[in-house]
């Protein structure tokens, strides 16, 4: 296995503020890894700064030993590293057919110019998109219902919604934002069933979760995070027993986090 | 709608558009409304382009300026260059193509309603420009503008010398009929292709919309660019058809006027604008009888409109068809 994306001394102050404070590691290809840690401990902040949604303070994100921080969001996208978004981001507006469609950008050979005019690339494009859509969407279970408008749809054919929009970019490493949020057991089941399946179509899987079982579940390896630092990394078993982490989840005595 | 029922309606809008709306007035001798649906024509043309700001989800209240601007490219051009009005067309839509994408990077990082004020200034900066610069004349405006001159290929006159004619009304109805029909065409052809669902992509979630990949401050400056492209052009044809223009032929009014004809006609339709224009158009001037009550009944009305039909007079129509559409597709 190789190091496909790595993680090297990043950090982000918010004026006095440091939500990542020199956080190292590094993403194998084709594993699931997790980054979890209590409320605030800087997950978000991470994962927008790996997709360049944000500017980094210091620190840098490399992908196949390219720089992918500090560029645009679709920049980052285009290389391969893509970032979905908790339930509510979808197009809501549009069929659930049309979210995974449009999603297809990235794909597409024609220029603007050429979709305007109709161009045969174009034309060609919008065939291979509706049917690479429709294929994504029978992959992930939710094909019966691709003529709904989005917004009408419940919480479980959302994230899936939200993860056929990413897959629909063709990436290499997905970043998922919390997929098991809000879902009750048999949910979550099968969204781990559904997040390993896409795992098995070659991507590899970056993802910030709560749900500490489905965690434990699923992830090949953890990175626990806490006040903006790493403070352990390794696999679910070692993560269970590592007593930082334990700490971090439990509380420990005031004294020794500076209170 | 199928492809045969779609085809009919076009035929049917362009015969009444180009030939039973001029027979009739030949009929009936009502000259003046040459140049009322002239009016409307080339007002829902920049009304066009607001909507497709609004496509991309801005609010867009400074159509006027780029009216205001395209009319005094033209003008001077016309005026002080001696360029024919025909080539003076798109240059207008060019230099305020231009222009936008210099004032559009900028402001189109910004939503809602700053980007909405941001735009509402941008009117009043332009009528106090075309004072203060000293190629515009002032307060005087530029005045006796030629009329359009012929185009002739070959020998061959394409488009007689609009001062030659007997009437001129009738020409300068079909030119913004014309242009009219050439603007609604793209747009229509844009909004149904894959860019349209990008402009959507873009009102719905911006964020998501550049993690799958769009580049969204391309794409808003291309929306913007077309916008105001458009209202270049209306306000060149504009200048022309009046043979003058004045820092007031454009004002914050109708900017709002512009951004009000989409509303009235419905967001979700191309061709909103179109119908917005021409019943804000008329609804105004049949108030005309109703004197000092005529702002107060109009804007009554308006509202009643909006709380009633939120999507625009175009919904009452369509609403149903795009339902059957949806699940169908």
């Amino acid at each position: 296995m190789s190091e496909l994306l790595q993680v090297i001394g990043l950090t982000k102050r918010f004026g006095g503020l440091t939500a990542v404070n020199d956080v190292t590691f590094s993403v194998q290809e084709l594993e699931i890894l997790s980054v979890i840690g209590p409320n605030g401990a800087g997950k978000s902040t991470l994962f927008k700064l790996i997709a360049s949604f944000l500017r980094t303070s210091s620190g840098e994100v490399r992908f196949r030993g390219e720089r992918i921080s500090n560029l645009a969001p679709h920049i980052t996208a285009r290389k391969g590293v893509v970032r979905t978004f908790q339930e509510t981001t979808i197009f809501k507006g549009m069929t659930v057919r049309d979210n995974v469609v449009i999603a297809h950008h990235l794909r597409s050979k024609a220029s603007l110019f050429g979709y305007f005019i109709g161009s045969p690339v174009a034309m060609r494009d919008e065939q291979e998109f509706g049917r690479s859509a429709d294929q994504i969407l029978e992959f992930l279970g939710i094909g019966e219902i691709k003529n709904e408008i989005a917004s009408n749809l419940p919480q479980g054919h959302l994230r899936a919604l939200g993860i056929a929009i990413g897959l629909s970019t063709d990436p290499t490493v997905l970043l998922l934002d919390e997929p098991f949020a809000g879902m009750n057991h048999d949910e979550t089941r099968h969204a781990v069933e559904m997040v390993r399946s896409v795992r098995d179509r070659g991507v590899t899987l970056l993802l910030v979760e709560h749900d500490m079982s489905a965690v434990m579940n699923i992830s090949d390896r953890i990175v626990v995070l806490n006040f903006g630092e790493k403070i352990a990394e390794g696999t679910p078993a070692e993560i269970q027993r590592n007593e930082k982490v334990i700490e971090a989840y439990l509380g420990i005595e005031d004294e020794s986090i500076g209170l | 709608m199928t492809r045969t029922i779609k085809i009919v309606w076009v035929v049917v809008f362009l015969a009444v558009l180009l030939v039973g709306i001029p027979a009739f007035i030949t009929i009936s001798e009502r000259w003046d409304l040459y140049y009322t649906l002239t009016s409307v024509a080339l007002l829902s043309i920049a009304s066009g382009g607001v909507w497709l700001t609004f496509y991309i989800g801005r609010i867009n209240i400074g159509q006027g300026a780029y009216a205001l601007m395209g009319g005094y490219v033209s003008a001077i051009l016309v005026v002080k260059y001696d360029v024919s009005f025909w080539l003076t067309l798109p240059l207008a839509g060019l230099f305020c193509g231009a222009a936008s994408v210099l004032i559009g990077l900028p402001i189109l990082r910004l939503r809602g309603v700053y980007f909405a004020m941001i735009t509402l200034v941008l009117t009043e900066v332009a009528r106090l420009l075309m004072l203060a610069l000293p190629i515009t004349n002032g307060a005087k405006g530029i005045t006796s503008i030629p009329l359009p001159e012929a185009v002739k290929i070959f020998g061959l006159t394409l488009i007689p010398d609009f001062a030659t004619l007997s009437n001129v009304k009738p020409a300068f109805y079909y030119l913004s009929v014309v242009l009219m029909i050439l603007s609604f065409a793209a747009l229509y052809r844009l909004v149904n292709s894959r860019l349209g669902k990008l402009c959507r992509s873009l009102q719905q979630n911006e964020e998501l919309a550049s993690s799958i990949g769009v580049n969204i401050a391309y794409l808003r400056v291309i929306a913007y660019v077309i916008s105001s492209f458009l209202g270049g052009i209306g306000g060149a044809t504009f200048a022309a058809i009046s043979q003058s223009v004045y820092p007031s032929s454009f004002t914050i009014a109708d900017s709002i006027n512009f951004m009000l004809n989409c509303f009235l006609g419905g967001l979700g339709y191309v061709f909103g604008p179109m119908l917005g224009t021409l019943v804000l158009y008329f609804g105004w001037d049949l108030l005309f009888q109703t004197g000092e009550f005529q702002l107060l009944i109009f804007s009554t009305v308006l509202i009643a409109l909006i709380l009633i039909l939120p999507n625009g007079l175009l919904s009452v129509r369509f609403n149903k068809v795009s339902r059957e559409s949806a699940g169908r597709e």
